[in-house]
């Protein structure tokens, strides 16, 4: 995991075991950050001066960050590096959206962005500011499962189940974008999503069934 | 991913001035291809200046065709009733590039900006011009499969990888550019250039410049129109060949023709001769076949892409005839 730090964290039993290590990175942190100063550039301190931006870190510095993930509303302070798929698997816990090849190639990171389906994976958490993320663990209702999550179940829309949580998400946004009218429609607006186990056919019928209205 | 500083300008001014005077600052859109490029090494800013919030998100109309803000994402030009009506060839061509998903985030700017997808400029590993200056061409004599047949150099065989591009080379857009001496308007097909002996540089934007708009001028070619892309799967792939055609069509005459072909060039490339061959010309396949010998002249192939030489006649040949409405 990259550098997350969140606010008002509580200490726990395992950071104190930790020690050691803990106090060993806070050396590394504080030098690093005089460096940093050291050598931050003119032109830098120029820009903070005149406030062309709305943001500004150097190099080493935290940015803050505030998120809504699943109607609920999260505060941060993270390095500028951190994806939007890192900070939810690692620090929010929501490891229901998946680490696939971290390129943009697989889908498996998929999640809702204001609405929209994106590679979480390809997003600097930091550039999300202020939006509403929706994750596979903010779909159902309670114990009542998304009609999506119903049909995959139905239609044994997965084998191992990797790429599941990717395929669920873009299904969702695929009919509200209004992209799953044909087979083929769905096959094309779906192939963002890839699935090794070849659940492909199962994965169209589970769609077409939820498009027709079936299973809500 | 290297450590860099952040920034997030309000104004395009100041993101202007935050990367003009900073050698290794790039700007950040979607960040779909320069996340990627950062996690392999490829690319190693010091600063990032995420322009997000800059006020470039508009497609407008102008006097004689529409404006379409810089960070306008891929979907919302593609999914635009304007857009749909008068510049289908656009939106077909958009659509026909990377997933949903990516399009979702993917801007207009960031596309023009998107780096060649060879794998010798991926590969860190290996030598490449393009990244890294008088260290070879490993694709030369490597694996140049994907490579160009148009407008190569000894330095650099690597293709432009957009779809969106080809369109718009076609349709003769303009690109307005902000940049530390002013606001200037250049010629699409003039954005992009070819490898020459500085394949680093993928195009003509000056240290500091912005892309702040693509604009689009009405044209008659709303109706007779096809993006055809060839690739090894049937989606979510980068073009072997991809030919985009748009004919004005009086009856069966050709009355006017724009054309550009991508998957073969460092740029997209336009087919000006064959433009002015199909002008005044009855639609058919002898025309047609005609045109695409004028469209391969001076074709070169390397090891692994003569099935270009093949495939790229015989997809714009198709894309004609699908456009003038008499594919079988």
């Amino acid at each position: 995991m990259q550098q997350v730090m969140p606010r008002k964290k509580t200490p726990t039993s395992a950071d104190e075991s930790n020690q050691f290590t803990e106090t060993r990175r806070d050396f590394l942190k504080q030098s690093s950050l005089l460096t940093a100063i050291a050598l931050t550039p003119a032109s830098v301190i120029k820009a903070a001066d005149e406030k062309w931006d709305q943001k500004f870190a150097g190099i080493f510095e935290k940015v803050s960050l505030h998120l809504e993930v699943n109607g609920t509303k999260h505060d941060f302070l993270l390095d500028p590096r951190v994806t939007l798929l890192d900070l939810l698997r690692e620090e929010l816990h929501l490891t229901g959206t998946k680490k696939g090849c971290d390129r943009g190639q697989c889908g498996a990171c998929t999640v809702h962005v204001n609405g929209m389906r994106v590679n979480s994976c390809l997003s600097l958490a930091v550039t999300n500011e202020g939006k509403k993320i929706t994750t596979i663990e903010g779909l159902a209702n309670g114990k009542t499962l998304h009609p999506m999550q119903e049909a995959f179940i139905k239609h044994d829309g997965f084998q191992c189940g990797y790429c599941t949580s990717g395929q669920i998400m873009s299904a969702v946004a695929c009919i509200k974008e209004g992209h799953a009218g044909s087979e083929d429609e769905i096959r094309e607006f779906m192939s963002g999503n890839i699935c090794r186990c070849g659940a492909y056919p199962n994965i169209v019928n589970a769609i077409k069934e939820v498009k027709e209205g079936g299973l809500s | 991913m290297n450590q860099f500083q952040y920034t997030r300008p309000l104004e395009t001014a100041g993101a202007v001035k935050a990367t003009a005077k900073d050698p290794a600052a790039h700007f950040l859109a979607g960040g779909t291809n320069l996340i990627d490029l950062m996690k392999m090494g490829v690319v190693v800013p010091e600063k990032l200046v995420d322009i997000n919030l800059l006020p470039l998100k508009k497609i407008e109309r102008t006097a004689d065709g529409l404006r379409i803000g810089a960070l306008v994402t891929n979907t919302a030009v593609a999914t635009d009733p304007l857009v749909m009506k008068n510049f289908p060839l656009l939106s077909r061509a958009i659509n026909a590039g990377a997933s949903p998903q990516l399009r979702n985030v993917a801007t207009v700017g960031g596309n023009m900006m998107q780096r060649t997808r060879c794998p010798y400029f991926f590969d860190t590993m290996m030598p490449c011009n393009k990244r890294k200056p008088g260290s070879g061409c490993g694709a030369l004599q490597g694996f140049n499969r994907m490579h160009a047949i148009f407008g190569a150099s000894e330095n650099c065989i690597a293709v432009n990888p957009s779809d969106m591009n080809v369109a718009l080379t076609a349709l003769d857009a303009l690109v307005h550019i902000s940049g530390p001496k002013g606001p200037r308007t250049i010629k699409f097909a003039d954005f992009h250039r070819l490898p020459g002996d500085q394949p680093e540089l993928d195009n003509n934007l000056q240290k500091g410049e912005l892309i702040t708009a693509v604009e689009l001028k009405a044209s008659p070619f709303t109706k007779n129109t096809d993006y055809l892309k060839v690739r090894d799967r049937s989606s979510y792939a980068f073009a072997l060949v991809s030919a985009a055609v748009a004919l004005h069509m009086e009856g069966n005459t050709i009355a006017g023709a724009a054309l550009a072909m991508g998957g073969v060039a460092h740029k997209p490339w336009r087919l000006k001769p064959v433009e002015t061959f199909l002008k005044g010309k009855t639609a058919s396949d002898a025309v047609f076949k005609q045109a695409a010998s004028i469209a391969m002249e001076g074709a070169k192939a390397f090891e692994y892409n003569k099935f270009k030489l093949k495939l790229a006649p015989n997809t714009l040949i198709q894309a004609l005839k699908t456009a003038a409405g008499i594919a079988s």
